[in-house]
């Protein structure tokens, strides 16, 4: 069996959430299976139009965040939402939205971008997480 | 090191602009879409990829026929197993 990992994805910058892809994808690359549930921000982020809205930092590194996106589109990154679409091709991923959190946003699921594939309560996540090997808060 | 001229790439895939882990996810949907007894070829410059590339070839089973460095960039190949 595989190993699994799980993530609580609550952050919606553009620096965390490219993290959280990279990690996702590498995980699907050594066969571990990804469990995500995105909450508030993390959730607000994967609303439709996700790659064409501009990048967003924490505040206190707003400027820092100016000179990484000239080089990330210097580099051509890609955008975290590729690499996540990516990822999903290469292993098994599951993007769980927290119903909580949807609601209190004002949306539903037809609002967020096709690799959302669910809304699950939080202790059938926490249910699901106990047993896996990696668990982290983003 | 020198590269054996005799090997013949049934695939080679450019990474040399990726990022981790771009280069090793091109490197895994390439030696999936190649037959078994394939050789593969992904050339990378990052130095995650230099690390995460022939990790995974060892733990996939398949057959790691060594890296070469050229210029500014690392040739790894790899035969598919299985």
């Amino acid at each position: 069996m595989n190993k699994r990992m799980s993530l609580v994805v609550s952050s919606g910058t553009t620096d965390k959430l490219s993290s959280v892809a990279s990690l996702v994808a590498g995980a699907a690359a050594m066969e571990v299976d990804v469990e995500l549930l995105l909450t508030f921000w993390g959730l607000e982020a994967f609303r439709k139009g996700a790659r064409e809205r501009p990048p967003r930092f924490d505040a206190a590194y707003a400027d820092d965040g100016a000179a990484l996106v000239a080089r990330m589109q210097a580099r051509s990154a890609p955008h975290w939402l590729d690499t996540l679409r990516d990822a999903r091709s290469i292993g098994s991923i599951r993007i769980y939205v927290c119903s909580a959190s949807l609601e209190l946003l004002g949306l539903t699921l037809a609002d967020l971008e096709d690799v959302v594939d669910e809304v699950t309560g939080v202790a059938t996540f926490v249910d699901r997480a106990k047993d896996a090997d990696i668990a982290m808060f983003v | 090191m020198i590269v054996p001229i005799e090997v013949t790439y049934d695939k080679e895939i450019d990474a040399r602009d990726g990022l981790c882990p771009g280069p090793l996810l091109e490197l895994i949907r390439g030696i999936r879409s190649m037959s078994v007894g394939a050789i593969v070829a992904v050339l990378a410059s990052d130095p995650g990829s230099a690390k995460d590339i022939p990790l995974w070839i060892e733990r996939s089973g398949h057959e790691y026929l060594g890296a070469y460095d050229e210029r500014d960039y690392t040739r790894f190949v790899v035969r598919k197993s299985h």
